[in-house]
């Protein structure tokens, strides 16, 4: 196995890039992406990364350019953040229906305005039905392991879907971390050059992106949503493969002190750190007390939540982007209905906290669990979700 | 026209590259331009297109006229598209999983897409150097969605969103002058074209093909439809726009202007605007104003091709 370094997340982002050895960069400078583009450009400006590295104007030309890259067979990374995502919206919702296999970190930083160049989940949350395949890293083991897993799951054949892997900004692309590099021989094993399925070449000339009539649209999205469906299989086989290699092993939904627990707290993202720290301390003040913790949000593991849950009486879903006017967090929403139908569904009350970096500590989840203990059922129903924090 | 010309029609492959069974309209020079550029390329090439008329006609799903391979993203993207596929490709080569062919990169767009929305996406492509050609097929609006002004549109055009009314006469602004932007840009090759004028278009666009980094070609692309021309005066009419200087044939190599075609003493302007619908509105005044344009217009292009 590889050697444990401290590193920054950033760039031990961008070295999981170099060992995929990626054949495409095309990014936009964004805060916080920024240290993930400089350390790229600076990798193929010292020759230790063979690719093309383009400079694009716009987070719109990025991803177009990815598109381009990724049609004619190139390993094709890029990176974003925040506004750029939502500059470059249009084209992520056509990178996935071109089945095209790009690999995007995103830094998760909070959607202007006010403009804010803080971490939460609003700008992922804006694109949630891209019909990309997207995992969240909760640390820089993480998400060194799961650039990898991306390119390995998006180039798949049977799959042939971009992947986002959501990254907090700052909180963790700007942390140094010790982790374990894995070496060359285990990528090669772990990653397979990319052979694809379909490509712009003119030994064999092929239309991309043709238009839909009404009398086939329906039929190419109803393709589409199968494909996303079914990558969960090479979703679980390239974690267990993962496992088996670097002995980490992931799963699209995850647990921790669930023994005997009634209540639990669901979270996605680097605030899971947080969490099972509050959680810890509940548990040893005698409260049963867990967490579950998603990883994989696309394709949505209702299997797999479903039966992490099994029992529980309440749920606490920590969402950290607003749905204005709506029902809730987007991630509470996507709770309640896939444990709508369960028998003895769970209790589910929705915090909404650390907007646009605001810090929140274990205390503070403590105080959540202690404010849902003493909600009736009644309250939960008038209260579908809480901005916590908000000062008065 | 070189004498050459009378037979060089056939010296041109027969091979189409953008096949009959199109759905474009009767007498669509933008289709004519298309299939004259997809045979001065052959079989090489990559193309990248815009969303609007061209990629509608030629890719109703499960059907494709195109015989090379061809990719619609978006609206505004053709040239980063194009970009894309030809880092990708220069990657793969010296990475040596592909063999180098010399495959041509086409970007490709109407005049909105380039002038326009694209603007940007092109201004990139072109500053960052990437060996690829953009060609433009403008017909002067957005006739894919029903004849709205762009910034190609010419002065005094009537067009759905820039109609003649009591107050104005149509199109308020002058014409972008897309190529001379393309110029400034610093890139190797830019030239115009016409498609009544096939055989300087290929000669054109063969060369822009040959030549090392970002070339650009703008093609006058007549629409009768948008235009309000019977179809079967499109050739004539793109004739007319050369032949009173409206739009002069040109290009500029490493910055040397040259006329690729000098009609010696332009023919009034009014003959040109007369046959089309989308004129038909203009006082005798205004049309004073547009021969007066055109003339300034031409003169300026004459000295650059002087220096």
């Amino acid at each position: 196995m590889g050697e444990r370094v401290g590193i920054e997340v950033s760039l031990a982002a961008s070295e999981a890039v170099k060992m995929a050895n990626v054949d495409v960069v095309a990014a936009y400078p964004i805060t916080p992406q920024t240290h993930i583009v400089e350390h790229l450009s600076q990798l193929v400006a010292d020759g230790e990364l063979d690719a093309e590295f383009i400079p694009v104007e716009s987070e719109h030309s990025a991803m177009s350019v990815c598109c381009g890259s990724s049609a004619v067979g190139a390993r094709t990374f890029t990176c974003t953040s925040s506004q750029g995502l939502a500059l470059m919206n249009e084209i992520v919702f056509i990178a996935a229906s071109l089945r095209l296999p790009i690999v995007m970190l995103l830094a998760n930083r909070s959607l202007s305005g006010p403009l804010s160049i803080w971490n939460d989940h609003t700008d992922v949350m804006s694109i949630r039905d891209c019909g990309w395949i997207q995992v969240f890293a909760e640390n820089g083991q993480e998400v060194f392991d799961h650039v990898l897993f991306a390119f390995r799951v998006a180039e798949d054949p049977n799959v042939c879907l971009p992947v986002i892997v959501n990254v907090d900004g700052f909180v963790l692309t700007h942390m140094i971390e010790p982790l374990e590099f894995w070496d060359e021989a285990t990528v090669k094993k772990y990653l397979p050059d990319f052979k694809p399925v379909n490509q712009l070449h003119p030994d064999k000339p092929i239309t991309m992106g043709a238009f839909g009539m009404p009398n086939i649209f329906t039929e190419a999205k109803k393709a589409q949503d199968e494909a996303l469906i079914k990558s969960k299989t090479e979703i679980l086989k390239a974690w267990k493969e993962m496992g088996a290699l670097v002995g980490r092993n992931y799963q699209p939904v995850e647990t921790n002190h669930l023994e005997g627990a009634d209540t639990v707290f669901l979270t996605m993202g680097s605030i899971g750190g947080t969490v099972s720290l509050a959680v810890n301390e509940l548990r040893s003040r005698g409260k049963a007390v867990g967490q579950v913790r998603l990883r994989l949000w696309r394709p949505f593991p209702f299997e797999e939540l479903r039966k992490a849950v099994k029992g529980v009486k309440r749920i606490i879903v920590i969402d950290r982007a607003i749905s204005y006017g709506g029902p809730g967090g987007p991630v509470a929403s996507e709770i309640r209905a896939a444990l709508y139908k369960e028998r003895n569904m769970p209790v589910i009350t929705n915090f909404l906290c650390g907007l646009a970096g605001r810090d929140v500590t274990p205390d503070d989840y403590i105080k959540i669990y202690e404010k849902t203990e003493k909600m009736t059922k009644k309250k939960v129903r008038e209260e579908d979700y809480i901005i916590y924090g908000v000062r008065e | 026209m070189e004498p050459l010309n009378v037979y060089a029609s056939r010296l041109i492959t027969k091979k189409e590259y953008f096949t009959p069974g199109h759905r474009a309209c009767q007498g669509c020079a933008e289709a004519l331009a298309v299939r004259l550029v997809a045979k001065a390329l052959g079989k090489n090439v990559v193309v990248a297109s815009a969303t609007g008329c061209m990629e509608i006609v030629s890719s109703p799903l499960p059907f494709t006229n195109w015989e090379v391979p061809w990719i619609h993203v978006a609206f505004e993207n053709a040239a980063a598209v194009a970009s894309g596929a030809e880092a990708g490709t220069k990657a793969l080569i010296r990475k040596g999983k592909l063999t180098d062919k010399g495959t041509v990169f086409l970007g490709m767009g109407g005049d909105g897409a380039t002038s326009d929305i694209g603007l940007q996406a092109l201004s990139g492509a072109f500053e960052r150097g990437h060996n690829f050609l953009y060609v433009c097929y403008d017909n002067e609006a957005y006739m894919n969605t029903g004849i709205q002004r762009s910034s190609a549109t010419p002065f005094g055009a009537a067009t759905t969103t820039s109609p003649a009314g009591k107050l104005t006469s149509g199109q308020v602004t002058w014409k972008k002058n897309m190529p001379e932007i393309a110029v400034a840009h610093n890139i190797p090759y830019v030239a115009t074209a016409c498609s009544s004028y096939p055989f300087d278009l290929i000669k054109k666009v063969e060369k822009a093909a040959r030549i090392q980094g970002p070339a650009y070609v703008h093609i006058l692309s007549i629409c009768p439809t948008g235009w309000r021309l019977p179809p079967d005066k499109a050739i004539w009419i793109g004739r007319l726009a050369v032949e009173t200087g409206v739009f002069p044939l040109y290009e500029v190599e490493q910055g040397k202007y040259r006329l690729t075609l000098d009609v010696g003493e332009l023919r009034p302007v009014k003959e040109y605007l007369k046959p089309q619908g989308r004129f038909r509105h203009l006082t005798d005044e205004l049309v004073e104003d547009i021969q007066k344009r055109v003339t300034e217009e031409y003169n300026k292009l004459k000295v650059k091709t002087t220096l």
